[in-house]
């Protein structure tokens, strides 16, 4: 995912180290004055964020038509119906997820017992992308408010339609004095990261990554980052062909046109079977994009000229241009390309280096399928790694060998509406999980607490340390029965 | 920090020492003088240099001839760790066992050597040595070995209708080549404790173990080469170049036990590799005394949490106590009594307390009581040996707020107690500083313990007692804030050193065209309609969905 600069319109006040110094300040104090602690604050303002989608979804829609091209059904879908599940989730589990964890206590402690607390961390900054833009800035948020933090959310710049109305809506429906959006690019950015905050939660690239987690340093303040990857899609000959291209469809072009970090950006698959894999993606295609797909509503556009050139990039470089067995068509003055299919791309070319993030898709083969494993682990962890297959072994090898943030067999990237299942990268594909319980989880503290009274108080524990209690202490920690029993009767006799 | 990092959106690269060394002091001085190690006459002092590679840590320990640990050298012992952790030698259940019964077996059959290393660098008294690291030690490993099949069983999860039909599992996976980088105070547990973790979630370890306790940090490199598989998990020794070489070097985990200073040394190292951190870091620790406890219990507590532990320099030691005005004499007489029980009265021959760790440690701690505006409020103790490294448990009666002592963490024998009004107080002054690594409570009314555990911000707390909660597996040790971040103990400590794999499983039946373009209008109302739950709305739009 990329986040770059965009010329910021002049005329606008701009958001320094001041401004956000003041606003920490302010988010702070209504923070230390307990106000977003209380059940009734986060159920109000998940409700709030609930509401806010209802009402608003058309508008949510037409921001993302605007800044992506992105179709309606992708919009409400991927974007609104998946956060207001957040927000319903969170709702209904709240005071569960509130209720202290008891814990049991060991011998060393009797008597005495202990609890596990979820407490919220205070003022947590969001730092948000532009491939989803309404669902991945609040979706954090929902686990934000749900641990009881103060919040800011800094929307990205480069989809300026989502960001504008975010900023519009949070003020509307939530409470100002306690969640705030900030708009604005790098000077913003920088001014925000300047800051101590008690999490910061960054969605967006690795390299971008690191000088969050290196600002953050400064302040001890702990991050979660949501990076990407090349996540691979191995497809073994033992598969049903027609569901499985489908689902990689579905997952590269149908998810805002390969602009989505969980998106299959390249596969696997045996010598004997691509050309079988190639023809069944050809005519897939076709059935959902029609035959001219560079004019299809159902296919996002791409993000901005930067990008489209990037991708225009990683076509054009001469190891690769040749290799392209489906698609390649593209319109600039539109920034759209066609989904294409490029086939055995040497693994020293540049879209085999980096994050493709967009609607192209090499292939690559092997003779035998086992061999993908080692090719996906000899590169930077991916945030997801998909396989399809019917073969049981191999299902257990890949899931016990490969290394990945999340995986699915089977499909691609649903995994993310499933909210049982952490989701999170490794590695290059970040640190940190969040949705379900764990986004709770992410912006709160576990506190352990021991209580105990003042009764049953022995003197083996203090000094002056004589040779019966070591001799005892000793016993104890082996658990020697006997020989405890005959250190209480020396201490008894001493 | 101010000024160790420019900028520049490149990365934060360091910009200290003139080359790409990274500043790294040693853990719990925020001074920027070098820590000394008290000197054997026969050896020439001993310093911890900060400046070049070419003057490096001349380690007690490691002798002369030995070449200097550098980044190459650190990069090459990595790249042989990754190997192996690919060739998934440590993944093994087996694997794992065996190496957490070495650490068992470890510990049970060198018990005279740990005792007397940490007597070495720290006078430590021998039941202390058994009962805090040793015993602690065991038992991790036990329970490491009790519970390990079930910590690596993957956890099915229930999946939402969106996936229908399929099924899920949490797999956990080993992250892959790890860095501990520990500290002295307590050098054998903190070394070896997140260790444990690390093993017992199939990882390849380095130990980086402190250099400011220089024979446990040679006692591990020598145990852990005899008892441990050497392919998988090693022990570098050394100072700021062999940290400053490691730290250089992509890990896929560090947990570092420190100072909150070098703690911020080492993450911002990490973030250049995206690696995740857990810093263990300190803090100071308040006890609030109520006026209704069990006096005696509740001084003999405070002694065990805080002189009976090393002498005051463990993390989670009571830094300072906070009464009520009427009760603080009774309290202060109370301790009296109990210090003279428990180290008799002439407290600095007692062979029960540990001594300071060096003359470094021991000038700041002396500093801190010679503060004009702090020398006087002492009520008991005070008294100092600086050949033998020994300070007398020191209590101090209303220090000001703005004196040293109340503005660093005081690692050390000194207690001051501050007093309020009324109790409640102690809450706002204890979340107007940085969030501690522990908060405890002494009182034995419970609107009091809730009020307390609501609305203090701490890492852990314990209620009427001091830092037994730590020995308590089923919780979460860690600090918040300034007191650090990730947590370790049991369980955790699996999960601390494993990357939870969210896995989902789909047959290829009941493929529905539903999610698939072209997106007609009447998909998009279904697909509404089934993601908000809404029966109604899913019955209509199927009877248009087939009807059409």
């Amino acid at each position: 995912m990329g986040s770059e600069v965009v010329e910021k319109s002049g005329g606008k006040a701009s958001f320094d180290v001041g401004a956000a110094a003041e606003l920490v300040e302010g988010l702070r104090g209504a923070f230390a004055a307990g106000r977003t602690r209380s059940y009734h604050w986060r159920q109000s303002q998940l409700q709030g964020l609930l509401k806010m989608t209802e009402e608003h979804e058309q508008e949510i829609a037409d921001s993302l038509r605007a800044d992506l091209s992105k179709p309606e059904f992708e919009s409400f879908i991927y974007e609104a119906a998946m956060l207001k599940n957040s927000c319903r989730l969170a709702l209904k589990e709240l005071k569960r997820w509130m209720v202290p964890e008891k814990a049991k206590t060991s011998v060393t402690t009797f008597p005495s017992s202990a609890e596990i607390l979820s407490e919220p961390l205070g003022v947590v900054l969001i730092i948000s992308a532009w491939n989803y833009p309404y669902y991945l800035s609040l979706d954090p948020v929902v686990g934000a408010i749900a641990a009881g933090n103060a919040v800011v959310l800094k929307p990205s710049e480069v989809a300026p339609a989502t960001s504008s109305l975010l900023a519009k809506l949070v003020g509307e429906y939530l409470d100002a004095t306690c969640v705030r959006v900030v708009e604005g690019a790098v000077p913003e950015t920088s001014a925000l990261l300047e800051q101590k905050w008690d999490k910061i939660f960054y969605t967006g690239n690795g390299r971008v990554g690191r000088i969050i987690m290196a600002a953050a340093a400064k302040h001890l303040t702990p991050v979660v980052l949501e990076l990407g990857g090349k996540s691979p899609a191995v497809v073994d000959s033992d598969t049903d062909l027609k569901v499985s291209c489908r689902r990689i469809i579905v997952g590269k072009w149908g998810c805002n046109n390969g602009q989505a970090c969980v998106s299959p950006d390249y596969i696997i698959t045996t010598k004997d079977y691509a050309p079988k894999l190639v023809d069944a993606f050809k005519h897939e295609l076709e059935k959902f994009y029609g035959k001219n797909p560079l004019g299809s509503k159902d296919l996002s556009r791409i993000v901005n000229s930067n990008h489209f050139s990037r991708l225009s990039k990683l076509l054009d470089d001469d190891k690769v241009s040749g290799k392209v067995v489906h698609g390649g068509q593209r319109d600039e003055s539109e920034l759209r390309i066609e989904p294409t299919i490029l086939l055995d791309v040497p693994r020293d070319s540049l879209i085999m280096e980096e994050e493709i993030f967009g609607p192209l898709l090499p292939i690559l083969t092997v003779t035998k399928i086992e061999e993908s494993f080692d090719i996906i682990n000899s590169g930077t962890k991916p945030l997801a790694a998909y396989l399809f297959t019917n073969d049981k072994k191999l299902k257990e090898k890949f899931v016990t060998c490969v290394m990945a943030g999340g995986m699915v067999v089977n499909d691609t990237t649903v995994h993310l509406a499933v909210p049982t299942v952490p989701f999170g990268g490794v590695g290059e594909s970040g640190m940190g999980a969040y949705h379900g319980k764990f986004s709770f989880d992410a912006f709160s503290h576990k506190k352990a607490v021991v209580y105990r009274s003042f009764m049953g108080d022995a003197a083996l524990r203090y000094p002056p340390y004589t040779s019966l209690k070591l001799r005892l202490m000793r016993a104890l920690i082996t658990g020697r029965l006997f020989t405890i029993l005959g250190a209480i009767f020396g201490l008894s006799s001493d | 920090m101010n000024g160790v990092y420019c900028n520049s959106l490149e990365g934060f690269r360091p910009i200290s020492g003139g080359g790409r060394r990274l500043i790294f002091r040693c853990p719990f001085t925020d001074k920027s003088k070098l820590p000394l190690l008290p000197a054997p006459a026969s050896c020439p002092t001993i310093s911890l240099c900060l400046c070049s590679a070419s003057t490096s840590a001349v380690h007690p320990v490691m002798a002369d001839n030995k070449d200097v640990f550098d980044t190459r050298e650190a990069s090459l012992l990595v790249r042989e760790l990754r190997s192996i952790f690919k060739s998934g030698r440590t993944k093994s259940y087996d694997w794992r066992i065996s190496q957490l019964k070495g650490i068992e077996r470890m510990m049970e059959e060198r018990e005279k050597d740990i005792v007397e290393a940490l007597h070495l660098d720290l006078s430590r008294p021998e039941l202390e040595s058994i009962i805090a690291e040793i015993s602690g030690l065991k038992s991790a490993s036990k329970k490491a070995m009790k519970e390990l099949k079930k910590w690596m069983m993957s956890e099915k999860v229930k999946t939402s209708m969106t996936t229908y039909p399929s099924s899920a599992e949490i797999v956990p996976e080993p992250l892959g080549v790890v860095l501990i980088i520990s500290t002295w105070n307590y050098p054998f547990l903190l070394s070896l404790d997140p260790v444990i973790g690390a093993i017992a979630a199939g990882n390849t370890v380095v130990l980086k173990p402190s250099e400011v306790a220089p024979a446990t940090s040679s006692l591990l490199a020598k145990l852990l080469d005899e008892y441990l598989d050497n392919s998988a998990i090693r022990v570098i020794e050394g100072a700021v170049p062999e940290a400053t070489a490691l730290l250089e070097q992509k890990w896929d985990k560090i947990l570092y036990t420190g100072s909150a200073r070098v703690g911020r040394i080492v993450m911002a190292a990490a973030a250049r590799h995206l690696t995740p951190v857990i810093l263990e870091l300190g803090g100071k620790c308040p006890a609030i005394v109520d006026s209704n406890v069990k006096l005696e219990v509740c001084a003999r507590r405070i002694i065990a949490g805080k002189w009976a532990a090393n002498c005051g320099q463990a993390c989670i030691s009571i830094d300072y106590i906070i009464t009520t005005k009427i009760f603080a004499s009774k309290l202060i007489d109370a301790l009296k009594q109990a210090l003279e029980e428990s180290f008799g009265e002439n407290p600095m021959e007692s062979k029960d307390m540990s001594r300071i760790v060096n003359l470094f440690h021991f000038k700041r701690l002396v500093g801190l009581l010679d503060e004009d505006q702090v020398t006087d409020k002492i009520v008991l103790g005070g008294q100092r040996d600086e050949k033998l490294l020994k300070i007398a448990p020191t209590v101090l009666l209303d220090v000001p707020e703005d004196s040293q002592i109340m503005q660093e963490e005081i690692f050390g024998p000194l207690l001051p107690i501050l007093t309020v009004e009324t109790l409640e107080e102690s809450f706002e002054l204890i979340n107007s500083r940085q969030k501690p690594l522990a908060a405890y409570l002494f009182t034995n009314d419970e609107q009091m313990k809730k009020k307390f555990v609501q609305n203090v911000y701490a890492g852990g707390m314990a209620i009427n007692d001091a830092i037994i909660h730590v020995t308590v597996p089923g919780l979460p040790f860690g600090g918040v804030g300034e007191s650090g971040m990730g947590a370790y103990h049991g369980k955790f400590s699996f999960d601390a050193f494993s990357h939870k794999k969210g896995v989902l499983y789909r047959g290829f039946e009941g493929d529905s065209s539903l999610r698939y373009p072209p997106y007609t209008q009447k998909k998009q109302t279904l697909m509404k309609a089934l993601l908000n739950g809404n029966i109604i709305g899913i019955i209509l739009a199927l009877i248009k969905w087939y009807g059409k």
